[in-house]
């Protein structure tokens, strides 16, 4: 007999909640039974309520099992597990697990699956299609496909990646760079760590093409150092693809040269804004540049860079495989394609749901959540980071779509969406908005430096009841500062939790006033 | 810093300035080694790397992860961002300095833990969570803080 296929994530996630001590746990108990397990540590579903997610290969597909923590190995052992069998924690055949099932899976359609640590399971499952073919293709051609396909910056501003590309490539320069954005600081988000760490091999792939879309030829990918897994992913996958000539000086024997490098941050949040990104790479403090110049005509060393987030990287080879209106077909008005989005904090069923454009908050809050973890009413949520808007029930119909969220002055950024139950306080998180933006703050504009400061101590004096009125002026004159006067959306936008919060919860710091009264 | 010290920064710098923006990497390099950036690590840095000891200051400044000054053989970051918050990181941030006996950046008197803020360790559907050292942790509730950290202690302890 064969050995039994067992799959155990090896997705940090998954790690965090036992994964390393169940996978032990099911080789000793299949050496205790007698039966030959062969263990894979795949990436991770997103089903993260479900980790440590087990799965079983069996002649009718994947069946999955979870959440199993290392002292329920023994039982799904003597339920024969290795089977299919029946178990209190059998959950049922993976494909058919509706969360997953009802995806838009085409960024992470390899997460999961394979084994992120085997180049070969990547060209099993449809890896380094997309370079094949844009070794065939001239440069301006790999840039119209990813113009055609609709592709924007999925870090948060949503810039149309094809036109940055165009840039770079029309621009003259002996040395051009791609830069990969991994500096994944938005709370609420991790669709960039599980691509690195569960398919490691489509972000190289992806910034592989992009370098020879510009005639760039020396890639780096900046990631933040609270990500070490990812880190020994990627290294592992750097090695692999050199061993393979997927990357070096010769690509494949095509004649294209391409060389990647790993560099880690170091802590600092605005090193996710592309300019601070780019001076930290350069071993400099991660101050703000000015723009223009844009940094695709000088970016990293002064040299034009390609700057994209990895979902916008990873999002290339299924583009460059079906092409640009394959990809473009899915999503609606401007916001063409998918988004990895990813739902956390206080709710159910936490996880990472790729859909096309146009799923509504409602539907992933309740049909996809479940609703908080709590069990209480969920009372608002934050979408696309520290610098989102707070958003109320009323709105929670809105759709995913870049311009459906600025209308309503929120901002889809990164695709996170933080839960909170009805035991929040807006005006913490207000002014934990503002302390956030003190303590990140580059430094670089008095506004964002200085004004955040003043904002915690203006929130403060409305929490204490100090004239609340005058403050609320105060606060909103100051926003409006932070908004008008700073270079970057650090300043720009920490206006944004504040405000909603204000607007639309404003007896939280009414109540906030009066308790503090009282006492 | 210690003669051995010095002898490794130098040969760090010696060996990493070749590579384009050396500086951050070499500060991790010493930080990974040392546990972090001496104060007399700076201007030999700066002078290996012909920058100005205010340029290299600035960076290792600029950065939180960058520590000045020796902390515990572990450091667990705590994460104090939304995701965690809204499932009660704020209480187990509240339970983690009164346990440790410690505020943020302060560590025990053992010399064991050290305790840092983090913002985001990208584990949000798993909240609240640390990283102790180079692991994540999710779900961590007061009781199972208190496991883990007896478990570091007892593991420096047998290490001695």
């Amino acid at each position: 007999m064969s050995a039994v296929k067992v799959y155990v994530p090896r997705d940090a996630a998954a790690r965090s909640v036992g994964a390393d001590e169940t996978a032990a746990a099911i080789i000793a108990g299949a050496q205790r039974h007698g039966i030959e397990v062969e263990l894979v540590r795949n990436g991770s579903h997103g089903l993260l309520w479900l980790e440590p997610l087990v799965e079983v290969a069996t002649g009718n597909g994947r069946i999955a099992y979870g959440p199993v923590a290392a002292g329920d190995v023994e039982s799904l052992f003597a339920a024969e597990f290795t089977a299919g069998c029946a178990h209190a924690l059998k959950v049922g055949p993976t494909d058919e697990i509706a969360y997953f099932k009802n995806q838009e899976r085409l960024t992470f359609a390899r997460v999961g699956l394979t084994d992120p640590r085997s180049i070969q399971d990547y060209l099993d499952h449809g890896g380094y299609r997309g370079l094949q073919a844009a070794l065939d293709m001239q440069p301006a051609a790999i840039v119209a496909a990813v113009t055609e396909s609709g592709l924007r910056g999925r870090g948060g501003a949503a810039f149309p990646a094809g036109i940055k590309w165009k840039t770079v490539l029309g621009a003259n320069a002996a040395q051009k760079y791609v830069v990969c954005n991994a500096d994944e600081g938005d709370s609420g988000t991790f669709s960039d760590r599980m691509v690195m760490e569960g398919d490691p091999f489509v972000l190289i792939e992806g910034m592989t093409i992009a370098g020879i879309a510009t005639g760039a030829t020396q890639g780096y990918i900046y990631l933040r150092w609270e990500y070490p897994d990812a880190h020994a992913a990627l290294n592992a996958a750097i090695e692999a693809a050199y061993a393979r000539a997927y990357l070096g000086e010769n690509i494949l024997g095509g004649g294209k040269r391409f060389d990647l490098e790993v560099r880690l941050g170091a802590g600092a949040y605005i090193c996710g804004e592309e300019t601070s990104l780019l001076e930290s790479l350069e071993g400099k403090r991660g101050q703000v540049r000015f723009k223009p110049p844009l940094p695709a005509l000088q970016g990293l060393f002064g040299k034009p860079t390609v700057i994209n987030n990895v979902i916008t990287l990873a999002s290339v080879p299924i583009i460059l495989d079906r092409g640009g209106a394959y990809y473009q077909h899915f999503g609606l008005g401007r916001s063409r394609g998918t988004l990895p989005i990813q739902l956390t904090g206080n709710i159910k069923r936490g996880g990472l749901i790729e859909k096309a454009f146009g799923v509504s908050l409602r539907e992933l809050l309740y049909d996809y959540g479940g609703g908080s973890l709590s069990g209480r009413p969920i009372r608002a949520v934050q979408v696309g980071g520290p610098l989102g808007a707070y958003l109320p029930e009323s709105q929670f119909d809105t759709k995913i779509d870049y311009e459906a969220f600025a209308e309503i002055k929120a901002m889809l950024g990164h695709g996170g969406i933080v839960v909170f139950d009805d035991t929040v306080d807006m005006a913490a998180q207000a002014r934990y908005a503002m302390e956030f933006c003190a303590i990140e703050s580059c430094g670089k504009c008095t506004p964002c430096r200085i004004g955040s400061t003043r904002g915690v101590e203006v929130i403060d004096r409305m929490m204490a009841g100090e004239n609340a009125a005058k403050q609320e002026v105060v606060l909103r004159d100051l926003c409006e500062t932070m908004t008008y006067g700073s270079l970057c959306a650090l300043g720009g936008l920490t206006p944004y939790p504040v405000l909603s919060a204000i607007n639309h919860f404003p007896q939280d710091f009414a109540r906030a006033a009066r308790v503090r009264v009282q006492a | 810093m210690s003669r051995a010290e010095t002898q490794m920064v130098t040969e760090l710098c010696a060996r990493m300035k070749a590579a384009a923006g050396p500086l951050m990497p070499i500060l991790h390099a010493v930080q990974d080694r040392l546990g972090f950036i001496p104060h007399d690590a700076v201007p030999l840095i700066a002078r290996e790397l012909n920058l100005s000891i205010a340029e290299v200051h600035g960076v290792v400044t600029f950065y939180h992860y960058f520590r000045k000054e020796r902390g515990g053989r572990h450091v667990v970051h705590l994460c104090r961002a939304e995701a965690c918050q809204s499932v009660g990181g704020a209480a187990l941030e509240a339970h983690a300095k009164r346990s440790l006996g410690l505020d943020f950046h302060g560590t025990t008197k053992d010399g064991v833990l050290s305790l840092e803020p983090v913002f985001c360790l990208g584990n949000c559907a798993l909240g609240p969570a640390i990283m102790i050292d180079q692991r994540l942790h999710g779900r961590v509730s007061a009781q199972r803080f208190d496991e883990l950290m007896a478990g570091m202690r007892a593991a420096s302890a047998g290490a001695l």
